[in-house]
């Protein structure tokens, strides 16, 4: 079947199995892999994307599903080479190790700033509750989206 | 002049690239020549725990669409292979004969798309004769049953095989005025990296195998899979992209990266293999599974003067690295930091119809730490003193000359009552008895509880060394390469920042290579906490040499002596004395030296001995008395790792270890129902700790510098697991103290807790 979705602003259109799910419509068929796969159960959250302006873990959708939608990826992040104030914080408060679970820890976490500007501390760890980190222990990445809240 | 950039906050630079385009991991090799038309690998596994096979039938499965072949072991040829820790204990890479535990692979499916390979992989029918299932330790040890039938026996390994001394008995506590028994399991975890594990495997034209993976260690991959394939030295490349975390579980080859190669070959096509996460929680190693025997004895005014255990290690399915960290690792460092003067320890590797055992973040040093603080805790709370003061009666007084215990352990330097004054005062520890108390005398139903530890480990333990080579670009940018092999510990800026310091050659001019065993042959890769203390002094060592070589072709080229010859860090180049304005930089080194083949500087770095890094932990929680819920509300850590090179990456790694420990303390276990069926083998089911089951972390800086390198360095990539799973433990089982509760195994799961306080009632506490 044919799937037509803006991808980072630009215009996709594939024929795609109707089984393919979004995450290998931008990993294997746009060849974007910025965005991760974890785990098989929609736990992790190293896939999550912005669908029409809201997170989405892109495992846990069909591409059809997302059919004449707006993506973003964090490879749509940064503009003219300034990354969002998003991954500048994550840089400056070493939000990330091995990387693996940052894509998708950004977009959740842009996501989350969306909807709340000004969150706390523990509103920040229990909207992060769906994005796994096996490095961090989270302390870094929660001090990231309190330094992004304050830019 | 500035001063040295080490010790200073500096930032990643490979963060950009991670947080922009992403990393790129083993399966975001799009655009690689040699995997051009790669079919995809899916393991067929094996769905029971112990069973000889009786039938393998692929017949439908090659009917499945995109399927191009699959193997077998008898397929590939594969002869069995004896366990490095135990030659008697032998499997073939694809089981043949008998299957050992769920998830062992038996066959390979190569499809042309990887999503074909599922499908297919299913319709594979394997016929099983099933065997009695060992999944306890216990019972595994007096069995008729035996996993591996060469062995004669489950026990796979026991230290007193090796010459270590047997455990006497009751009669070492015959003089203790105060004796105290425990049976502590340290649970089975799983390491979880996020990145699973992939491989791609290619041969070239010459008979040449190139192998990408996700690995620890490239070179010590690049050499079992040498021998795997039977090949010369020469015919084998391994290729380590960014790698999404280790811990421990990727330090080793497994088996099917091991049979990739022969995989291809038998395809003569390359071959990519993703594995999926339900699959990695079955085959990709665990860690920990000890069961601990563990008597304690002293006298009622808290000394302790005798310490016993016998640790039970779970081997699983093999006898993988797992079986031998309990006599190694947790044996030497048993006493803790603790002046015992009796002590004896005894170890027990066990096969069981389990996933295979390997190291974990800590490898048999949290399992030695959290055995020694519950008996300390347990015997402070026979003699009805506080677990802070008893165990300060106990260390082992400050030493700067190496200082051995009973057991023959030898540690660096140590200051262990410094780190326990500065955590209890930034915890305020009397502060926190005092709400202690008042909430225990008003009945409050959140009862708090305070859990302590101190502990010291060992670290770089088991390698000797290691190399770098460092090469000046007629650019004037320098090429460090390291045997070292980042997974998220931010090696490429500390290695710049080192070669920065000698070189004067800005951070954002130096380049870090390593994980490509054509261009970085030698390497001990990353594990044990040993990349700085021996990786970045290797740099250190190598750029100190670098200069000293410059400086000699700076005197021919300047035509002056050698001795007039002053290197200026601040432009990095060198002059003659009192003329910097004629002066040589590196690149005019490097342009010099081009037809000589160019400036290079190797170096084999010889390591003086393992670090002993320790610290003190102060753990906060509050307990539900009616749930048992447990609320972590705050951790404080006092983690003493030497001179800190980056004061941003050393509390990075503190507070991911934390958390793997606190995990471990509070949530996760890998179990298995009585037929041996994985019960976790996915995130929906496995416990992995999020966000919101953690408080944030105090971290409290203390340096002792080691002497044995010229850092000062020692490791902190495990540190904060050791010091954390014991105090978040105690913590928990502190909270119910005044109920009675003297221990409570990990996890201390809600049902745990509140099946605890339903035990003490009955009681009538």
């Amino acid at each position: 079947m044919k799937v037509s979705i803006t991808v980072n602003g630009k215009a996709t259109e594939h024929d795609v199995e109707p089984r393919t799910l979004l995450v290998h419509y931008i990993r294997e068929t746009l060849q974007l892999t910025g965005t991760n796969v974890g785990c098989d159960t929609s736990s992790c959250g190293a896939c999550t994307v912005h669908l029409n302006g809201e997170a989405v873990k892109s495992c846990t959708m069909l591409a059809a599903q997302a059919d004449g939608c707006a993506v973003t990826t964090i490879e749509g992040m940064s503009k003219d080479g300034v990354m969002h104030p998003m991954q500048q914080a994550f840089m400056e408060n070493h939000g990330l190790q091995c990387g693996f679970c940052t894509p998708g820890m950004v977009m959740a976490a842009v996501s989350l700033l969306n909807e709340n500007t000004n969150p706390t501390e523990d509103e920040i760890r229990i909207g992060l509750e769906g994005n796994l980190c096996r490095c961090t222990g989270y302390h870094n990445i929660v001090q990231s989206v309190l330094a992004a809240a304050k830019k | 002049m500035a001063g040295s950039i080490l010790g200073n906050r500096v930032l990643r630079k490979e963060d950009p690239k991670f947080l922009t385009t992403g990393g790129v991991y083993v399966d975001d090799l799009n655009s690689e020549p040699l995997l051009v038309g790669a079919l995809h690998a899916t393991f067929v596994r094996s769905t029971v725990a112990h069973a000889n096979i009786t039938s393998i039938d692929v017949s439908d499965a090659l009917e499945s669409p995109g399927v191009v072949a699959i193997y077998t072991a008898a397929d590939l040829g594969l002869e069995p292979v004896a366990a490095t820790f135990n030659p008697m204990a032998k499997r073939t890479l694809l089981a043949s004969g008998k299957v050992r535990y769920v998830g062992e692979p038996i066959a390979v499916v190569l499809t042309e798309f990887a999503n074909q390979g599922e499908d297919a992989a299913e319709k594979v029918i394997v016929d099983y004769d099933t065997l009695e299932v060992l999944i306890d330790i216990e019972q595994a040890m007096t069995s008729t049953t035996h996993i591996f039938e060469e062995c004669g026996s489950n026990v796979v390994f026991d230290s007193t095989a090796i010459g270590m001394p047997d455990n006497t008995g009751d009669e070492m506590f015959a003089d203790c005025e105060v004796v105290v028994k425990g049976r502590f399991v340290n649970q089975r975890v799983a390491p979880c990296p996020l990145e699973v594990r992939a491989s791609a495997a290619a041969w070239d034209n010459d008979g040449r195998l190139t192998q990408w993976m996700s690995t620890q260690h490239a070179q010590g991959a690049r050499d079992t899979i040498q021998t795997a394939n039977g090949l010369d030295a020469e015919k084998i490349r391994v290729i380590t992209p960014d790698v999404g975390g280790g811990f421990g579980a990727k330090i080793a080859a497994y088996p099917e990266e091991l049979v990739l190669g022969a995989v291809a070959k038998k395809a003569g096509k390359p071959v990519r293999w993703l594995e999926t996460r339900s699959e990695s929680m079955t085959a990709l190693g665990h860690g920990r599974a000890q069961i601990q025997y563990v008597t304690i004895g002293g006298t009622k005014a808290g000394k302790v003067t005798a310490y016993q255990m016998h640790v039970l290690q779970d081997s699983g399915a093999w006898v993988d690295i797992g079986a031998i960290l309990a006599p190694f690792m947790t044996r030497p460092m048993a006493s803790g930091v603790y002046d015992i003067p009796k002590i004896e320890v005894r170890t027990t590797s066990v096969a069981t119809n389990t996933t295979p055992v390997v190291a974990y973040r800590g490898a048999g040093r949290p399992e030695a730490t959290a055995a020694i603080e519950r008996a300390m805790d347990m015997f402070a709370a026979e003699i009805g003193k506080d677990a802070a003061e008893v165990r300060r009666v106990n260390l082992i007084p400050k030493f700067l000359e190496p200082h051995s215990t009973t057991i023959g352990q030898t540690y660096d330097v140590g200051d262990y009552e410094e780190s326990l004054n500065r955590v209890l005062a930034a915890a305020d520890y009397t502060k926190l008895r005092a709400e202690q108390a008042a909430r225990r005398a008003s009945g409050s139903v959140k009862q708090l509880g305070i859990g302590v530890s101190v502990y010291v480990e060992i670290t770089a333990g088991n390698s000797s060394g290691e190399s770098a080579k460092i090469e000046i670009t007629q650019d004037g940018r320098a090429v460090v390469f390291t045997g070292t092999s980042p997974h998220g510990q931010g090696h490429v800026t500390s290695w710049a920042m080192i070669a920065s310091d000698q070189t004067g050659i800005p951070m954002d001019k130096i380049d870090v290579v390593w994980g490509d065993t054509d261009l970085v042959p030698k390497g001990g890769g990353t594990m044990g906490s040993r990349s700085l203390q021996q990786g970045g002094v290797a740099v250190h060592v190598a750029a100190g040499e670098l200069v000293e070589q410059a400086r000699k072709h700076a005197a021919r080229l300047l035509e002056a002596n050698e001795e007039d010859v002053v290197f200026d860090k601040e432009s990095a180049s060198f002059h003659v004395t009192g003329t910097p304005a004629v002066a040589k930089s590196w690149a005019d080194l490097s342009i010099a030296l081009a037809s000589d083949g160019g400036l290079i500087q190797e170096t084999d770095y010889v390591s003086q001995g393992a670090t002993f890094p320790f610290g003190a932990h102060v753990s906060v929680v509050e307990v539900d008395t009616e749930t048992g819920q447990v609320k972590m509300l705050r951790h404080v850590a006092c983690d003493d790792a030497g001179k800190v090179l980056n004061p941003l990456l050393l509390e990075g790694q503190i507070h991911g270890g934390i958390a793997q420990g606190a995990a471990q303390a509070l949530l996760e276990e890998v179990r298995y129902d009585g037929d041996g069926n994985p019960i976790t083998s996915n995130f929906a089911d496995y416990a992995f700790i999020s966000a919101a089951e953690l408080p944030s972390f105090e971290v409290i800086h203390m340096e002792t510098p080691t002497p044995r390198n010229a850092l000062g360095a020692k490791g902190i990539g495990e540190s904060g697991t050791i010091g954390s799973t014991p105090a978040v433990q105690s913590a928990v089982i502190d909270a119910l103290a005044h109920l009675g509760v003297r221990h409570i195994d990990m996890p201390t799961t809600a049902e745990r807790v509140w099946s605890e306080i339903q035990k003490q009632k009955v009681k009538g506490n």
